[in-house]
């Protein structure tokens, strides 16, 4: 028998990629957008390098606990989120904190969750997000439990979740997107592959030729986009979400993208495992520059924008974390109190024993 | 009333709760067409649908994320793990997912969820399909762990299990599946989590156990009675949260007290029990609290099964020793 003939063959697998380096599109596959809608993304992406600029900074003030920083990242997070609708559900990766702010939880909240306060994951009525998972890859096992909910209630809506290229490597990542496919779940794994698990490389991640060809094994539709391309990314997950819709089934994204900080502020140095000439390189692909050239060319953008927008992030991230730092602290009681409905008796002891000890 | 074997009561308390409750949904590997490899979902699924009673690709993460996942949009999924030793390919979902989720949310999601699994040895089953795992999810804030030891208190205790809010483990012994036949109620009814069982009185030593160790303890008490021993049997029905009062109150009655259980000796229940014993009622104890236990190996499945479990003889010996202190 010939080789060719019982070796298993996969389709290559090409970069669905819109935006030119330069800021020129591929109008072929430009995406439905209004021009309101083209500035509300570049509104975005703007405020969002912004806030995480300030919040590295209130991270190294003390301020701030657990940060994970995203510039580099906007077109993929901001793209994606933009694509979905306000009754679809996001189970976010740690790293994921703008998709649940743009989703509609209060930016306060983020910093709560940030500082380790239980109200910070109080989600309001009608946010349909989960907290930031930080076991790498247990969202995704849980994305497929809300699509499955999502679909026995007859709605027309799906569920999104995200892991880096290191959450490819675990095991619920193939259990989530198997159960995906095995159901035909109406949900959208996005693997935002940085380049790094912490400093760990792609290429020690994995001998797979792409991420994206994971899914092919779950027997699901897979593709790979532009990460820093935030039309590519839009465009993609819109369309995997009218396939949620349609009851088509999932989809895995692989977005190439680059987190330009270091994987958290706790301690990670990427000088050490990775070159200057890496990072200029991939500076060039800034999802930011390359949308702000093509607006320009559209007269959309301007530098006024551009400035406003900055200082509107800047407001809003003092305003919010003065917010969260006037919310009162969480307390030893009601952090007993939240781990049953009803507290047990053992539990209720140990409260009191708290309180008479600690006089508090 | 009807007769039923405990297996028998466990199919009859879900079959109760998918009728009463459209947001119950049943699922695990093997639940749905076959009914489960103990046929404890047998004729569920003809009888509610594969949209209700379903089997799963063979992978237990995924199942305990595809429970939480849908205890998030408002069902109240009964989850099987078809032998207690693939827990620990579950535990990231039950021990640091589930019995977190109302802590996490800040009281906006719980998780619903039952996690059923069949546990306990003396049935020559293959390893990792026995082992009893109560104190590694006793040790985990967040989540109820219950076991019962007959029909009637296991359909009563799966009821509640099913409509409790929070997580609950569930461990149902293999040897008592079918070991023997009990009145259990027609319909609904319930028996409370975290509440104990005193199931023969005696005023000279409380032994503390559940699971199969329930009826092995009742064997030995009928034998110590010969003896002129009068031994209190408990039957715990929950680990999580435990139901210390009613141990102190026999303690304070009997003064002397054992605990017996199926598991390894060190770090177990029988560890906590004893702790929680020594913290409430020391100064009604006229002996040490001892424990009656497996040696701490793995479980020695087939040849030597019956010599590692605990049995009579040996609570008799535990009793004699707490008695001749």
């Amino acid at each position: 028998m010939d080789k060719a003939s019982y070796e298993v063959r996969t389709n290559k697998v090409e970069l669905l990629s819109i935006l030119s380096l330069d800021g020129k599109v591929n109008e072929e596959l430009l995406p439905n957008l209004s021009d309101e809608q083209l500035k509300e993304l570049m509104r975005r992406m703007v405020f969002t390098r912004t806030w995480d600029q300030r919040a590295i900074s209130l991270q190294r003030q003390g301020r701030l606990g657990f940060y994970a920083p995203v510039s580099g990242q906007e077109a993929s997070m901001i793209g994606s989120e933009f694509a979905l609708n306000k009754e679809d559900f996001i189970c976010p990766g740690y790293r994921d904190m703008p998709q649940l702010v743009w989703h509609g939880l209060p930016m306060y909240q983020a910093f709560l969750y940030s500082k380790g306060h239980q109200h910070g994951g109080e989600v309001p009525e009608g946010v349909n997000v989960l907290m930031p998972q930080i076991i790498i890859g247990a969202q995704i096992v849980q994305s497929a439990g809300v699509a499955m909910g999502l679909k026995k209630r007859g709605k027309k809506n799906v569920v999104i979740t995200y892991t880096g290229d290191g959450g490819s490597s675990q095991g619920d990542f193939y259990e989530g997107m198997n159960f995906a496919g095995a159901f035909n779940l109406p949900a959208i794994f996005v693997v935002q592959n940085n380049g790094y698990a912490i400093s760990t490389p792609s290429s020690k991640q994995t001998a797979a030729e792409t991420i994206a060809q994971k899914g092919l094994a779950a027997g699901i539709k897979s593709v790979q986009v532009d990460g820093m391309d935030v039309l590519a990314m839009y465009k993609a997950v819109q369309e995997a979400a009218e396939r949620g819709r349609n009851g088509e089934g999932a989809t895995l994204i692989e977005a190439i993208t680059y987190r330009f900080g270091p994987h958290s502020m706790s301690g990670d140095d990427p000088t050490k495992y990775r070159t200057k000439d890496e990072e200029s390189k991939w500076a060039l692909k800034d999802p930011i520059v390359r949308f702000r050239k093509y607006l320009e060319t559209k007269n959309l953008w301007t530098e006024d924008d551009e400035k406003n927008t900055i200082e509107d992030a800047k407001q809003t991230v003092a305003d919010q974390i003065k917010k969260a730092e006037s919310t009162a602290k969480m307390t030893i009681p009601g952090l007993i109190d939240s781990m049953f409905e009803t507290t047990p008796p053992h539990l209720e002891e140990q409260k009191k024993a708290y309180l008479e000890k600690e006089g508090n | 009333m009807a007769q039923m074997t405990m297996i028998e009561a466990i199919k009859d308390a879900m079959r109760v709760e998918l009728e009463r409750d459209e947001n119950v949904l049943l699922f695990g590997e093997d639940v749905g067409h076959v009914g489960g490899v103990f046929r404890a979902t047998e004729g569920l699924q003809k009888q509610f649908g594969e949209d209700r009673v379903f089997d799963t690709p063979l992978a237990e993460s995924g199942i305990g994320g595809l429970a939480l996942g849908l205890g998030v949009q408002g069902f109240r999924p009964i989850a099987e793990i078809q032998f207690v030793g693939f827990i620990f390919e579950v535990m990231d979902s039950i021990c640091a997912q589930a019995s977190r989720m109302r802590y996490r949310s800040g009281g906006k999601y719980n998780s619903p969820i039952t996690f059923r699994t069949p546990f306990g040895g003396g049935v020559h089953a293959p390893e990792l399909h026995t082992d009893s795992l109560e104190g590694l999810m006793m040790q985990t804030p967040g989540i109820k762990v219950v076991i019962p030891s007959n029909p009637y208190d296991a359909k009563g205790l799966l009821i509640s299990a099913i409509r409790d809010n929070d997580p609950v483990f569930f461990m149902e012994h293999l040897k008592l599946y079918r070991s023997f036949r009990g009145e259990v109620p027609e319909g609904e009814y319930t028996v409370p989590i975290g509440k104990a069982n005193v199931v023969r009185e005696g005023s000279d030593v409380t032994i503390i156990t559940y699971g199969n160790m329930v009826h092995t303890s009742l064997k030995a008490a009928e034998e110590l009675e010969k003896q002129g021993v009068q031994a209190e049997v408990i039957d715990l029905r929950t680990l999580m949260p435990l139901d210390i009062e009613t141990i102190v109150e026999s303690v304070k009655k009997t003064n002397r007290a054992i605990v017996v259980q199926e598991a390894q000796k060190t770090s177990g229940a029988a560890a906590e029990i004893m702790a929680q014993i020594n913290e409430k009622a020391i100064l009604h104890l006229e002996a040490p609290v001892i424990r009656v236990a497996a040696p701490d190996t793995v479980v020695a499945f087939g040849q030597i099964e019956k010599e590692w479990l605990p049995n009579e003889k040996r609570v008799i010996a535990g009793v004699k020793e707490v008695i001749n202190f």
